[in-house]
């Protein structure tokens, strides 16, 4: 495969997808230490997807997420310092400490939210593609959701009205096998969720979540035709998660060995990079500095989230309303 | 300039207003305009009962129909008013709830606090609510009393023309989701109504009668029936104030507290269930804050904890009516 990628975009794609490797392993540590108030649901091993879809995106455009956030966030330039602080439940964190892992959110660089309710974000999403439709600013909307929410009703009205308002949004169905302990095999009703596009009449693409490239590609021809005025994209990326679908979670209903297979054999980093270095496009080198980079800002973030001050008393009585 | 409107044209022309006034508003819902898609005419409806008729084709491109598909396109209008649009977006029957409400209590309500104070979704979501229209179980129930129940959610009940009017201008400038009721029985009440554009404030009550006897708090279309019923005391000596809060969410205690210490006599006129109710909530309210001054147990007069019937014979029974309320302030007055 070509790629119109150059090396400042192929730094950039590595860099995005190593800080959500980085960013969720240390959660994962964190969180087993029990460190990490409430419940936190991570998405190493699908970092491809968000970064290969929120590298064609800018600030105007919006992506809703889901509970499994992370990943979406940073790729579409949330501050990962104040991601952390947030998972730790401090005043410092993106949403003061008042939304934590399942809602962090920041308008400012159209990131929706993480979304506590599995196809929350479908409609959502239509909303702010009509919003940029009306003022004609040729924005996107991109709605990430679960192979769990894809067989949710707000997801098929979603899709329904996207095509109906003829909406500059793209569905990208993260497909990682399972909705919780449940596998897409058996709650899926067709062989793949790509395959309902037609149903709302947009076209559906399959695509391999642990290649970067492939993403990339699929999701800017979806995005641009989108931006064209062309209508929505129901993109099914078709990846797997490393972890439980919750810290704690012993993941007993997989295979054993499925997920170190996969990580030995298909990793999107490490795909990455020994595509990257056979072309010549980036050497070993640049990338392990950019690993050393990552690891410093994460820690660091650690740090400080550890240092930081939870919200005051008076913090829970306000942000309810504008005014009230 | 005022003159008689119907609370129907009131709503119609806070609409057009706020339209004219600024670009960001927006109409969406099922036939708000009507006949999309359709071979025969363009806005064929203005709604089912013709409220937006009109609007389509004075604000081109900006009344929007939508499939029969609520989670769908109110969860539009929410991320539409996350990025710079002020929606108004119809939930043809509040009764619709059902199929949507994830979209408003868990979206639209949280969004500025679990974002810390970041976000603002100053969304309108207009419904019709109330039984009189022999509509039965699924199409005339009130719940305006869950959305208040909601920490982020604004709650509007306006019981005529001219409250109809100034509050739907109140919540389109509003920046925080608003649910806007609308009794459908009110529909063809006239009313005088000024032209010109006004907002009433959210949270201030208007107090429609003044008395030192009783009070009485009603919401929505029952303020028309406490207000009948407070003439009909009258006739018998019984001075009643009747409070109309307008908005359940922000609730104007203080109007509230002051009456009830004046009369030290309550009732309180709600056409929802009994069970967790503004009925109940606002009994509650002055049994903690004004116990001191009241002289009577608070009557609470409401639909009885049945689904709305369809027959008439039972929904005339089941709607509290002016002989109810008229009841309930004679009980209190003469209790001793």
């Amino acid at each position: 495969m070509t790629t119109t990628l150059n090396r400042e975009d192929l730094l950039r794609a590595y860099r995005t997808m190593r800080t959500i490797r980085e960013f969720e392993e240390r959660v994962h540590t964190d969180f087993a230490s029990g460190e990490i108030p409430g419940f936190v649901h991570l998405y190493a091993g699908e970092e491809a997807s968000a970064t290969g879809v929120c590298m064609h995106l800018e600030r105007k455009d919006y992506i809703a997420s889901t509970h499994r956030g992370h990943g979406h966030c940073i790729a579409k330039g949330v501050d990962p310092v104040g991601m952390m602080a947030e998972i730790w439940g401090k005043a410092t964190g993106t949403c003061k400490g008042k939304g934590g892992s399942m809602h962090i959110a920041d308008l400012s660089v159209g990131m929706l939210g993480a979304n506590g309710i599995v196809g929350g974000g479908g409609p959502l999403i239509c909303g702010t593609a009509l919003a940029g439709k009306l003022k004609a600013d040729q924005s996107v909307g991109v709605c990430f959701f679960g192979d769990g929410a894809s067989n949710q009703g707000t997801i098929f009205e979603a899709m329904n009205l996207a095509t109906v308002w003829n909406l500059p949004a793209i569905f990208v169905a993260e497909n990682n096998g399972y909705a919780e302990a449940t596998a897409s095999n058996f709650s899926v009703a067709c062989d793949n969720i790509a395959d309902r596009a037609s149903a709302f009449g947009m076209p559906g693409v399959i695509v391999d979540g642990f290649d970067f490239f492939a993403v990339h590609e699929a999701a800017g021809e979806a995005i641009e035709r989108a931006r064209n005025g062309g209508g929505p994209t129901l993109l099914e990326v078709k990846l797997s998660r490393y972890f439980g679908h919750f810290e704690g979670d012993q993941q007993t209903y997989r295979a054993p060995g499925e997920v170190q297979k996969l990580r030995e054999t298909r990793d999107c980093l490490l795909q990455f990079r020994r595509r990257v270095t056979a072309s010549g496009d980036l050497t070993h080198d640049q990338l392990d500095a950019i690993d050393a980079d990552i690891k410093a800002l994460i820690d660091d973030s650690v740090v400080r989230a550890k240092a930081d001050p939870k919200p005051a008393a008076a913090d829970l009585m306000t942000d309810v309303y504008v005014s009230y | 300039m005022a003159r008689k409107i119907t609370y129907q044209q009131a709503i119609n022309e806070a609409l057009d207003q706020e339209m004219s006034r600024d670009p960001t508003v927006i109409v969406m819902g099922e036939d708000n305009a009507g006949g999309a898609g359709a071979p025969g005419e363009d806005d064929a409806w203005g709604g089912v009962l013709g409220v937006t008729k009109g609007l389509y084709h004075k604000h081109p491109g900006r009344v929007l129909d939508t499939p029969i598909s609520e989670s769908g396109f109110i969860g539009a209008a929410v991320g539409a008013a996350c990025n710079g649009l002020r929606p108004v977006a119809e939930l043809m029957f509040v009764d619709f709830l059902g199929v949507c409400l994830d979209q408003i209590f868990n979206q639209a309500a949280k969004f500025r606090y679990m974002f810390g104070g970041k976000a603002k979704t100053p969304v309108v979501i207009r419904t019709m609510y109330g039984a009189g229209f022999r509509a039965a179980a699924q199409h005339s129930q009130c719940l305006y009393n869950i959305f208040t129940h909601i920490p982020g959610l604004k709650v509007v009940v306006p019981s005529n023309p001219y409250d109809a009017k100034g509050l739907l201008i109140q919540s389109i400038r509003d920046n925080d989701p608003v649910i806007f009721m609308e009794h459908k029985v009110l529909y063809t009440m006239q009313g005088e109504v000024p032209e010109e554009s006004y907002a009433i404030p959210f949270g201030e009550a208007n107090v429609l009668r003044e008395g030192h006897d009783v009070t009485v708090v009603a919401i929505g279309r029952m303020v028309n029936f406490a207000s009948e019923a407070a003439a009909a005391a009258q006739k018998k000596g019984v001075h009643c104030e009747v409070i109309d809060p307008r908005t359940t969410s922000p609730l104007d205690e203080d109007t509230l507290l002051e009456s009830v210490e004046k009369t030290g006599r309550l009732v309180v006129v709600d056409e929802s269930h009994p069970r967790c109710s503004m009925a109940s909530d606002i009994a509650g309210l002055v049994a903690q804050k004004a116990f001191g001054a009241l002289k009577a147990p608070i009557e609470q007069v409401t639909a009885p904890h049945v689904p709305v019937p369809f027959s008439d014979a039972l929904e005339d029974l089941y709607v509290p009516g002016a002989a109810r309320i008229e009841a309930a302030i004679m009980k209190v007055r003469e209790y001793r």
